[in-house]
């Protein structure tokens, strides 16, 4: 099973790493981005790799580009108009480049969730917010849906708090909850990859540990690309970790060798606190 | 507590004398306070005014137009007696008009608000198409009239009737549809929507099932605010030639053979409620003046009702959908 | 489930039918928003085709110079001047009582009132703009006119003063409710900026709060104005619809509006020179509007750029 999620080999002579077990997922390179053609590039060559089952960090001061990486990842910035991407981020095991035009980034955006800065339920009830994503995938079978809202629910969670509350509004729960909900939403689809953008900068610190627990139980199931600017929520939960400043990708590498002896002088200035 | 009191005024007497800009301080803050004050008193006066008019329009609409109000005056036509008349004709008029407003207004109303709020690109022809729509809200209605006395009556042939006046009244009032629907749906945050693609939503789907039923409330309120101000509306109906002096019922809508149901309606001539209080206003004899107010009575109610609905769906989905 | 094995390529059935639709949705989206623009190109094109011939009968200088509108005579004279000062007269008494009460009704709601007392006020000052015109006429002639023949005797039952005062208290929530939009969008800290340096809330109303929003609020006039103008049930009503130029607000007089109403409540034949007058006459009124629309607009754009 885990065999087809391997890379072929051209593209893991750029990256070895850790025990060398690590499948990759997706692969980044040489991405650029602009938001018009005419701005500089938000995004400047980025490489990383995206490996299964693993938690990576993307850190780095505010503007630095990071979350507009992490908003390449599921063709995001094709809502809006004008804006333009140069490289390309390869998914696995299909080794499709989901940046390209012939790939239509709505089928890019059901392999890959998105959980958003601010809780943003749908203002429906709990239920209808978790099938959601199975609805627009024309699923009408309600026994597998409640099958697949409990069994998410439960993943992230909530389930014992909303069991008895599912026709419950999702708004009135608490921004903790709601975070987690959207969580829960977005794991019912069965991601290939889970994005988290600065999940927790919006909740108190209790909200904040329970969600941080709650990822490093998911990533057993599924793959997590988290942008954070809480180094130690990075430090804590993510396997690799990249940091990024000014637009290009400084560094990448276990969270471990970044956290402790970073190679580059600027990544060593951002993790003691003396900018960012 | 007199030591106390003692070094205060010491500190004092050590102060330095006022300057001249602070020496007459009292003085102005009460000339100042008096203008806030007087200030306060006009505009509660003026507001008082409004509302006192608007009391007072209803009390001598009331007293002259209530007692004329019992069943009969619902189930007569319009005659050459005053105490026998009825606006049997006219609020069934209004009725089969305001019909054929809602059905050519509020699709395509709601449609245009979805397009330019979000599909729309920025471009010289969606500019046109939004300063359009703000000119034609400023149009005066009986420009509206006069349009349609051209186009519909004499163009298209389709005579004074139900077809006519709904069409005119629906184009007069579609401009506020589409604004309130484009502010309703404005009020729906990005993040909502981003939301719905990032499950991997469709466009269509993400309005569907997230825009239009968030913004329902908003352009619910709006659609009920033209309907009233549809309802209300004389100048262009007047102007298509609208027959003041109807004593018979559109035809049914409903006919006993397939398919059962029948449009002749929309064809036959009609009257509506303000039209007919403008009839009988224009009457000298006073005792026309009490039918005008009977109907003016049944006509305000009837507007305000809708316009306390709309307020009331525009307070309870504020409180619903707090983003 | 739904094949989520592969991703589809560009030329997949389903692909191109998901495109097929969503840009049939969208054509139809688009055709009801632009459908407005042809509203207008209607209402253009009906009221210049039916003027044009208008013009094969009388002559332009006469059209403007002609002291006297009387088409309905037998010895008929086409001068549009006393509909036109009809009109402007009944607008500047309407706006006499609405800017005034309207401004002050304004600043009295925005800066004053307590947020829980305006949220209730407002409604049922905007009911004011609810209520129909023609009831507002039957105000204007059965109530207003007999209250004011007892301050001027002289008075008669059909006056521009009466109809214009109506309709001055008709378009006072059009005024108030724009003004105090303008004044409560300017920021809180330009208040506290007067305010720190000691201004009373009435210094910080008129100094400091009514130049910040006088863009709003000069759009706000404007809107009002172009509502006086087009106008009819209250005038038709009460202000006796006979053409007459005159300065005297106690006389009878018609305006652009009331003479619509008036010629299309009799039977005039499609193409007769009475029907074209009235086409005329709305082309006049048209124009008129557009002017004091395009102005507001242009006030608009001209502050928003400043900011």
């Amino acid at each position: 099973m885990e065999q087809i999620y391997k890379a072929p080999p051209e593209c893991q002579t750029k990256f070895t790493f850790g025990s060398g077990r690590d499948f990759l997922r997706a692969k980044v390179s040489d991405l650029s981005f602009r938001y018009n053609p005419e701005d500089r590039r938000v995004l400047n060559k980025v490489s990383l790799p995206v490996f299964d089952k693993k938690i990576t960090a993307l850190i780095g001061p505010s503007g630095c580009g990071k979350t507009t990486l992490l908003r390449c990842f599921n063709r995001m910035h094709d809502l809006y108009n004008a804006t333009s991407y140069e490289g390309d981020i390869v998914l696995y095991p299909e080794g499709k480049n989901i940046l390209s035009s012939e790939i239509d980034p709505m089928e890019v955006r059901m392999r890959i969730g998105m959980v958003f800065q601010k809780p943003n339920p749908f203002p429906k009830t709990i239920y209808e917010n978790v099938a959601y994503g199975l609805k627009v995938r024309g699923i009408k079978k309600k026994s597998f849906i409640d099958e697949k809202i409990e069994k998410s629910l439960v993943q992230a969670g909530l389930w014992s708090e909303v069991k008895d509350r599912l026709q419950a509004q999702a708004t009135a729960l608490s921004g903790g909850q709601q975070q987690r909900l959207c969580i829960a939403r977005a794991l019912a689809t069965d991601p290939q990859i889970l994005l988290l953008d600065e999940p927790t900068s919006a909740l108190d610190p209790i909200s904040t540990a329970h969600i941080e627990e709650l990822i490093v139980e998911i990533k057993d199931d599924v793959t997590i690309v988290i942008v954070t600017h809480n180094l130690h929520q990075a430090a804590r939960c993510a396997d690799y970790t990249s940091f990024m400043y000014m637009g290009d990708l400084i560094e990448y590498g276990p969270s471990e060798q970044i956290f402790t002896k970073p190679q580059d002088k600027r990544t060593e200035n951002y993790i003691t606190g003396r900018f960012g | 507590m007199e030591t106390i009191m003692a070094s205060a005024s010491d500190v004092e007497n050590k102060l330095e004398p006022l300057s001249v800009l602070k020496s007459n301080l009292a003085v102005n803050v009460k000339q100042r306070k008096r203008s806030d004050f007087l200030f306060s008193l006009v505009g509660l006066m003026s507001l008082l005014f409004a509302l006192i008019t608007l009391l007072a329009l209803f009390v001598d609409l009331a007293m002259t137009g209530v007692p004329r109000i019992d069943l009969a005056f619902f189930a007569e036509f319009p005659s050459r007696f005053a105490s026998k008349a009825g606006i049997l004709s006219a609020w069934v008029g209004t009725f089969a008009v305001m019909i054929t407003t809602a059905f050519c207004a509020i699709p395509m109303g709601i449609a245009a608000g979805i397009y330019l709020e979000e599909y729309a690109p920025k471009n010289w022809l969606t500019r046109l198409i939004e300063l359009n729509i703000i000119n034609l809200a400023g149009v005066p209605s009986i420009t509206f009239g006069l349009m349609a006395l051209g186009l519909f009556v004499y163009k298209l042939q389709l005579g004074q009737s139900i077809l006519t006046a709904g069409l005119t009244l629906g184009l007069l009032v579609l401009p506020i549809i589409i604004v309130t629907t484009r502010e309703a749906i404005r009020t729906i945050p990005n993040s909502i929507r981003e939301a719905s693609y990032g499950l991997g939503a469709t466009h269509w789907q993400t309005i569907q099932d997230h825009i239009l039923p968030y913004s329902s409330g908003g352009i619910l309120t709006g659609v009920i605010i033209a309907l009233s101000r549809a309802i209300g509306e004389t100048a262009p109906l007047v102007t298509i030639g609208a027959l003041t002096f109807i004593a018979f019922l559109p035809s049914s809508p409903v006919s006993p053979e397939y398919p059962f149901l029948s449009f002749k309606w929309l064809m036959d001539s009609f009257t509506v409620m303000p039209i007919q209080m403008f009839n009988w206003i224009s009457r000298p004899q006073a005792e026309f003046h009490v039918n005008a107010a009977a109907t003016g009575v049944v006509l305000l109610l009837m507007t305000l009702i809708m316009n306390g609905i709309a307020i009331f769906i525009r307070y309870r989905f504020r409180k619903k959908m707090k983003w | 489930m739904a094949d989520l094995t592969a991703f589809t390529s560009a030329d997949h059935p389903v692909r191109k039918w998901r495109k097929v639709k969503d840009k049939i949705i969208e054509s139809i989206l688009f055709l009801a928003a632009l459908s407005s623009v042809f509203v207008t190109i209607g209402i253009i094109y009906i009221l210049v085709s039916e003027s044009l011939p208008f013009f094969q009968h009388v002559s332009f200088k006469e059209f403007v110079t002609e002291k006297e509108w009387t088409p309905m005579f037998s010895e008929a004279k086409f001068g549009i001047l006393p509909l036109v000062v009809g009109t402007f007269m009944a607008t500047l008494i309407a706006l006499t009582v609405a800017i005034p009460l309207g401004t002050i009704t304004a600043a009295y709601l925005s800066e004053y009132v307590k947020p829980n007392v305006r949220e209730m006020l407002k409604p049922i000052l905007e009911m004011l703009a609810a209520v129909p015109s023609v009831v507002y006429g039957y105000f204007a002639l059965l109530f207003v006119t007999p209250i004011l023949q007892k301050f001027l005797p002289e008075l008669g039952g059909f006056s521009v003063l009466s109809a214009g005062i109506v309709m001055g208290i008709m378009i006072i929530p059009y005024i108030s409710s724009l003004s105090e939009d303008a004044m409560r969008s300017v920021p809180t800290h330009l208040r506290e900026a007067s305010a720190a340096l000691g201004s009373s809330k009435f210094q910080t109303t008129f100094r400091v709060v009514f130049p910040s929003a006088f863009s709003g609020i000069s759009s706000a006039y404007i809107l009002g104005i172009s509502r006086a103008l087009g106008e009819t049930m209250v005038v038709a009503i009460a202000a006796g619809m006979q053409p007459n130029l005159s300065l005297n607000p106690l006389e009878p007089a018609s305006t652009i509006t009331a003479y619509i109403v008036q010629v299309s409540l009799g039977d005039l034949p499609h193409g007769s020179i009475g029907f074209q007058s009235i086409y005329v006459a709305g082309l006049t009124l048209l124009i008129m509007t557009l002017i004091f629309n395009v102005l507001g607009m242009w006030i608009k754009v001209r502050f928003q750029e400043k900011e």
